[in-house]
């Protein structure tokens, strides 16, 4: 397994570069928020999110090759299990060990749920039912506020309860050893914790008897079925493993924020998550985290950096920054997949035969 | 232990208004090398899928080793010790060669989601197991100096063997294979009957579907011949070699 994480010199100093990371990603959101304010600490957050549902997602499509398009949805379920169990909506403020459970365990049923019917497609076809029913969920969650108020309908939940162990807020701003903490530092160790679990779990599934599973499925299903592996329930696993990932950050994305509302689960929204997969390099767990950063860092800094480059160029603002913002986005994927089409960080294999082909 | 190995009582199936197999019934002994020919679209692959629960047949069953097979469910059938390869090779072409043979261990082993999150010695023991069970079966079809690279880079005489030792890894009782040397040289299909030979020796009963004549007479212990999806003949060799029926059948009917 470690084979994955292979970098040069990796294997000389094992301590000193797992140190060297460690420290490094300790001390990432005081670097971040010296240069950039509290704002980009929240972007890394988000970076931080995104990897986990991205490698949430990678187990459905880039291991067993699944094509969900509507994935955001199980991050829906975990998000609004989260906020209506811990806000004042329905007056219940549960503790988080109870919260994420719960939202894990809705998400993996929600993952059965909609791998049960679509266990027989594939492809384009299972991409249009998952489609569906990632609307479907958004839609409800929308119009769920008659008969009985559920989802209180587009307005959303408001005043959700941050993340709080015992009385230690994650929210509020504290001081520890003498070092100021802000709310977004705080999360960002929690998330990063989240995601160092999730990044394991990932490599060992990969080399698993069950990750295997899910490869020949991906690779050829008729075969897989003949070797004996009982394709219905290795699929429903998949489906479930993946959702709840998704039900987690969700979750994590309620306390984050203190308020979530249906246009959070938008189809862009799995298509982002989809775009990280591809993008970085499908079933390549390094890779997908690469993809989860870049694709949540270059919208944000594009955001920033566009109005003052126009400025600095024209001396006034030509383009609306917001439209020329997603302009640029889309050239930037539009040309990794064109010089790059196994992903930015494909795995060994995939890349010694893409340069097999070209010679 | 009965000496018959698998029963197939009047299978039938149907495509359509095309009757791709009908009424077909055989027996395998124990240890035997039976052969299963017949011209192109004679039925012998539909046979194969019917067997082992890839199609579901529309009359008839299959009893195996006591147990009577589930239309549809391959697993189940791999679980009781039917493997099988494909006509058209079907591996997992992106997994590694070592890989595609620990996937037909599957059904051998028990390791789930938890023993592979937590690493508990006893998953850790079964993967160790897995693998070297894998790297001895790539040895045994010839192949384990390839063992880290991408199925699909193999060449065709190794991915047939590689399909071979995927299937032997799910320590089948019956191994059926698919036309194993079709686009093979001499050479290859001299090794190829030679690697039969010891996995029959090994105790495993093997049922072959295959077009080189020679290499069926001379495997074989029994032959099956099927025509328009019907069995015509079903003896040792050289008697099936002089059915009029068998010779009619491959070499068309009399023009008169």
């Amino acid at each position: 397994m470690s084979n994955m994480f292979k970098m040069p010199g990796m294997q000389k100093y094992p301590v000193v570069g797992l140190i060297l990371v460690a420290v490094t990603l300790a001390a990432l959101p005081f670097l971040v928020a010296m240069t950039g304010g509290q704002a980009w600490v929240r972007i890394l957050n988000f970076a931080i999110l995104y990897i986990f549902l991205a490698l949430g997602l990678n187990i459905v499509v880039g291991m067993a090759g699944l094509l969900d398009l509507g994935y955001i949805a199980f991050y829906a379920v975990g998000a609004y299990v989260w906020a209506l169990l811990a806000s004042p909506h329905f007056g219940l403020h549960l503790p988080f060990w109870v919260i994420l459970p719960i939202g894990a365990a809705l998400a993996c049923c929600f993952g059965v749920l909609l791998g049960s019917p679509t266990l027989k497609l594939r492809g384009d076809y299972l991409a249009i039912v998952t489609l569906g029913f990632g609307e479907i969920i958004r839609i409800f969650l929308n119009n769920l506020n008659a008969p009985f108020n559920l989802t209180n309908g587009a307005q959303g939940i408001t005043r959700i309860d941050p993340l709080t162990i015992g009385d230690f807020s994650f929210s509020a701003q504290s001081s520890l050893f003498g070092i100021d903490f802000s709310g977004p530092m705080k999360y960002y160790y929690v998330l990063l914790l989240l995601a160092i679990f999730v990044i394991i779990v990932n490599v060992r599934l990969h080399d698993s008897r069950i990750g295997r599973a899910w490869q020949a499925i991906r690779e050829d299903e008729v075969a897989a079925k003949a070797a004996g592996i009982n394709t219905r329930n290795v699929k429903l696993l998949a489906f479930a493993m993946g959702a709840s990932f998704g039900g987690i950050a969700g979750g994590m994305f309620s306390a984050m924020q203190g308020f979530v509302s249906p246009e959070s689960f938008s189809l862009l929204e799995s298509i982002m998550v989809l775009a990280m997969v591809v993008l970085g390099g499908m079933g390549h767990i390094p890779g997908v985290i690469l993809g989860a950063v870049l694709l949540t860092a270059l919208p944000e800094a594009l955001r920033y950096g566009v109005e003052p480059l126009q400025h600095m160029a024209f001396g006034r603002q030509l383009i609306d920054p917001e439209a020329l913002r997603m302009l640029v986005f889309g050239l930037a994927l539009v040309l990794v997949m064109r010089f790059r089409p196994a992903g930015l960080w494909p795995s060994p294999e995939r890349r010694r035969e893409l340069a097999e082909k070209e010679a | 232990m009965s000496e018959v190995l698998l029963e197939a009582k009047a299978v039938a199936k149907h495509f359509g208004g095309v009757k791709a197999l009908q009424d077909v019934s055989l027996t395998i002994r124990r240890g035997e090398v039976y052969g299963l020919i017949g011209p192109n679209g004679a039925g012998k692959t539909t046979f194969f899928n019917c067997l082992t629960g890839l199609y579901k047949n529309e009359f008839g069953e299959f009893l195996f080793d006591g147990h009577r097979l589930e239309a549809d469910a391959p697993h189940k059938v791999a679980t009781l010790g039917i493997a099988r390869t494909f006509q058209n090779i079907r591996l997992f072409g992106n997994m590694t060669t070592i890989e595609n043979v620990m996937v037909g261990r599957h059904v051998r082993t028990h390791a789930g989601v938890f023993g592979a999150i937590f690493r508990d010695r006893k998953t850790v023991a079964e993967e160790q197991g897995i693998r070297r069970r894998a790297l001895e079966l790539l040895h045994y079809v010839g192949i384990a100096d390839r063992a880290d690279d991408l199925a699909k880079n193999l060449s065709y005489g190794d991915q047939r063997r590689l399909e071979i030792a995927r299937a032997l890894a799910t320590e089948p009782k019956l191994l059926c294979l698919d036309e194993p040397a079709a686009g093979m040289n001499g050479t290859e299909t001299e090794g190829l009957r030679e690697l039969i030979v010891g996995i029959r020796k090994d105790g495993v009963t093997i049922l072959l579907i295959e077009h080189d004549v020679k290499l069926v007479m001379g495997l074989c212990d029994r032959v099956a011949v099927l025509d328009y999806g019907e069995m015509i003949a079903e003896d040792v060799p050289t008697v099936v070699q002089k059915n009029p029926r068998v010779i009619e059948a491959y070499l068309g009917g009399s023009v008169a």
